[in-house]
């Protein structure tokens, strides 16, 4: 386990370095910052001090070896907008993002694999068929779109929920919450359910092809042959085997939904990491968008491991030292 | 002797979208206490789902249309589920083909045998858990205190098997429905299975129901012997009279295709053609397609009549030449 774990954070390590350089490269193919951060009528003088200041002066090879210089020292640069540490920047906006993210896959479970375990046992049934019909719909329609509905229908026709902004929050360990507070949840609400549309349609489909997979295997008859009662074998011997693919995909989805949270940020104006992001290519502000992804990259990393890790907890037959 | 199971005219359809597949079609047969039926056939030819439709356990589109099932004189054909749940593991065991398939991956043993004491009986913990741990020595799985506590990945195939056997007897049932319990194991591991659950069988009193194609396994076990051939008993008999002289073509045939060293050198024996289509069994006798003594007469299909004492066959043109009158 210990060399497993030892192996893992080596490969992350790489993983790191190699994205830092794609993006270093990337970020600067695009475009020069400076034509968008320094003013069209500055002279001359003021537009190298400015450079220089930025450190863009240097050829790239050189700016990028700076910035490793700085990284290793835990400094990943300072916005070239907010002239703020960029890790700064993210972690002050990463609760809100993750608050959402977490809220959604947690209404992606909670209602998917209910859903998906009655789709299973009773595939012909007529509430099946509407589950499955709605599960296409939640792939198919567009996020922003059902957020704008979303927002119409209650916020704007019914009142019932407020269509903006995280609403009160309540601070625990510097760090600003709104999920601790009766109007921070009502806040939550829409846009957690709109990033969670997607994922429970996913949950649903994978929890139903799960069980009527598991319903067919010879040990889910072999217990039924033992005389066990139907919950026993639909919640112990099926659940369990149908929760292996279900955590590995949630645990992987978790990791896309805290990324790509930007358009439902952007709908109901949450003050989240993925705003920041939008912001932040659309000025070049390479030192937040460097930051920004290396934050992701890590957190996809962490996520792999712990749904490596799980795995192996529900997989009897899995022993991660094998792999490594 | 009294009679465990009694099983009258059963017939058990499966209705699909291609028309109604007659899996079983009108099968009877009886199980004695402590007596093992062989029940030989080719795939396809209804013997699993026979053995399903006793224990209620066949899933749609498949249905028991029509026929008894006779346990201790309760119809258990019409009986309700939560009476056969109450009879499935406990007083009806079965146990499955493949070692592999039957043991939940991802449960340790010892749940998946705790679980079948407590579905029956109201009693500790810690007794189910010595009741299992009894079990498991008996069908001789080595420190079975340890085993309990394997995932069923830790076994070998044969051991496996041994755990479901083990599983099948926790509640000492008086009936066992065995499927191919040992065509995935070695012949030596096979060979051990069969020794060890015909002691259990004599010493308890069980009733077994053993599903098979390989007919030197019945040979070895079996009292008496049901030959199915597309959903219907052909032949049936004392084991020893029927594997001497058979009287069906069809069992004349099966007994033909086993490999003999007597017959080096000659091409192996087999039965023309294939199993017929189920879902579209011609008029008369199934077999008539790859039968050398099928005539006019085998278009109508022919009664399982007791030809001589103590033997029965499905057909027109019996062998009878070594059958004792």
């Amino acid at each position: 386990m210990t060399v497993y774990l030892l192996r893992r954070i080596l490969q992350s390590l790489m993983v790191l370095l190699a994205m830092s350089v794609i993006v270093f490269v990337g970020v600067y193919a695009i475009g020069d910052p400076v034509e968008i951060l320094i003013s069209p009528d500055a002279d001359q003088m003021e537009r190298e001090r400015a450079i220089a200041a930025l450190g863009l002066d240097l050829p790239l090879w050189q700016q990028y070896l700076v910035f490793l210089q700085n990284a290793l020292r835990g400094d990943l640069g300072r916005s070239f907008v907010f002239n703020e540490p960029a890790l700064q920047l993210i972690l002050n906006r990463m609760p809100a993002t993750l608050e959402l993210a977490f809220g959604a896959m947690f209404l992606s479970v909670l209602i998917g694999l209910p859903l998906g375990l009655y789709a299973g046992l009773k595939p012909e049934s007529i509430g099946s068929r509407v589950i499955m019909a709605g599960s296409i719909l939640g792939f198919s329609l567009p996020t922003f779109w059902v957020g704008l509905m979303l927002i119409m229908v209650f916020a704007v026709q019914l009142g019932w929920l407020p269509s903006s902004g995280r609403g009160e929050t309540v601070q625990i360990l510097g760090l600003h919450w709104s999920f601790l507070t009766a109007n921070g949840w009502s806040h939550l609400a829409m846009p957690a359910f709109n990033l969670a549309l997607f994922k429970i349609s996913l949950v649903i489909r994978l929890t139903r092809s799960g069980v009527r997979e598991a319903m067919l295997m010879d040990y889910v008859k072999f217990a039924r042959a033992k005389g066990l009662s139907p919950a026993r074998v639909t919640f112990v011997h099926v659940f369990k085997n149908i929760l292996i693919p279900v955590v590995t995909v949630v645990g992987l989805e978790l990791g896309s939904t805290i990324a790509f949270s930007v358009v439902t940020e952007t709908v109901f104006a949450w003050p989240g990491m993925g705003k920041l992001i939008i912001d932040s290519i659309n000025v070049l502000d390479r030192p937040v968008i460097v930051a920004y992804l290396m934050v992701i990259v890590l957190m996809f990393i962490t996520i792999n491991l712990i749904v490596d890790i799980l795995y192996s907890v529900l997989d009897p037959r899995v022993r991660l030292e094998s792999k490594a | 002797m009294s009679t465990t199971l009694e099983v009258r005219n059963l017939r058990t359809h499966f209705f699909t979208r291609a028309g109604v597949v007659k899996a079983v079609d009108g099968v009877s047969f009886t199980v004695g206490r402590g007596q093992v039926l062989g029940l030989v056939g080719e795939s396809g030819s209804g013997k699993t789902v026979t053995g399903f439709s006793i224990i209620g356990l066949v899933d749609p589109p498949g249905r028991v249309v029509e026929g008894e099932i006779l346990f201790h004189g309760r119809n258990l054909a019409t009986a309700n589920e939560e009476e056969l749940r109450h009879l499935r593991g406990n007083r009806i065991a079965m146990i499955f083909q493949d070692p592999m398939m039957t043991l939940n991956p991802v449960l340790r043993v010892d749940t998946q045998m705790i679980e079948t004491v407590l579905a029956h009986e109201k009693v500790s913990r810690e007794e189910a858990r010595q009741r299992s741990r009894d079990a498991l020595g008996m069908v001789g799985i080595p420190s079975p205190d340890e085993r309990l506590k394997s995932y069923p990945h830790q076994f070998s195939g044969g051991m496996r098997q041994r755990v479901a056997i083990a599983i099948a007897l926790l509640h000492r049932p008086e009936l066992i429905i065995a499927d191919e319990p040992t065509t995935a194991l070695d012949v030596t591991i096979q060979g051990q299975i069969l020794a060890e659950v015909q002691k259990l069988a004599a010493t308890t009193g069980t009733s077994l129901i053993w599903i098979t194609h390989d007919l030197s396994v019945v040979a070895g076990l079996a009292d008496e012997i049901a030959v199915m051939y597309a959903g219907r008993i052909v032949e049936g008999g004392e084991v020893g009279a029927v594997l001497d002289a058979p009287m069906h073509p069809y069992t004349v045939g099966l007994i033909g295709s086993v490999p003999s060293r007597n017959r080096r050198g000659e091409p192996l024996r087999q039965i023309p053609g294939m199993t017929p289509s189920l879902l579209k069994l011609p008029a008369g006798c199934a077999f008539r397609s790859r039968c050398p003594r099928a005539d006019e007469a085998c278009l109508v299909e022919p009664d399982l009549l007791e030809l001589r004492p103590g033997r029965r066959a499905r057909c027109f043109h019996p062998h009878l030449e070594g059958v004792g009158a």
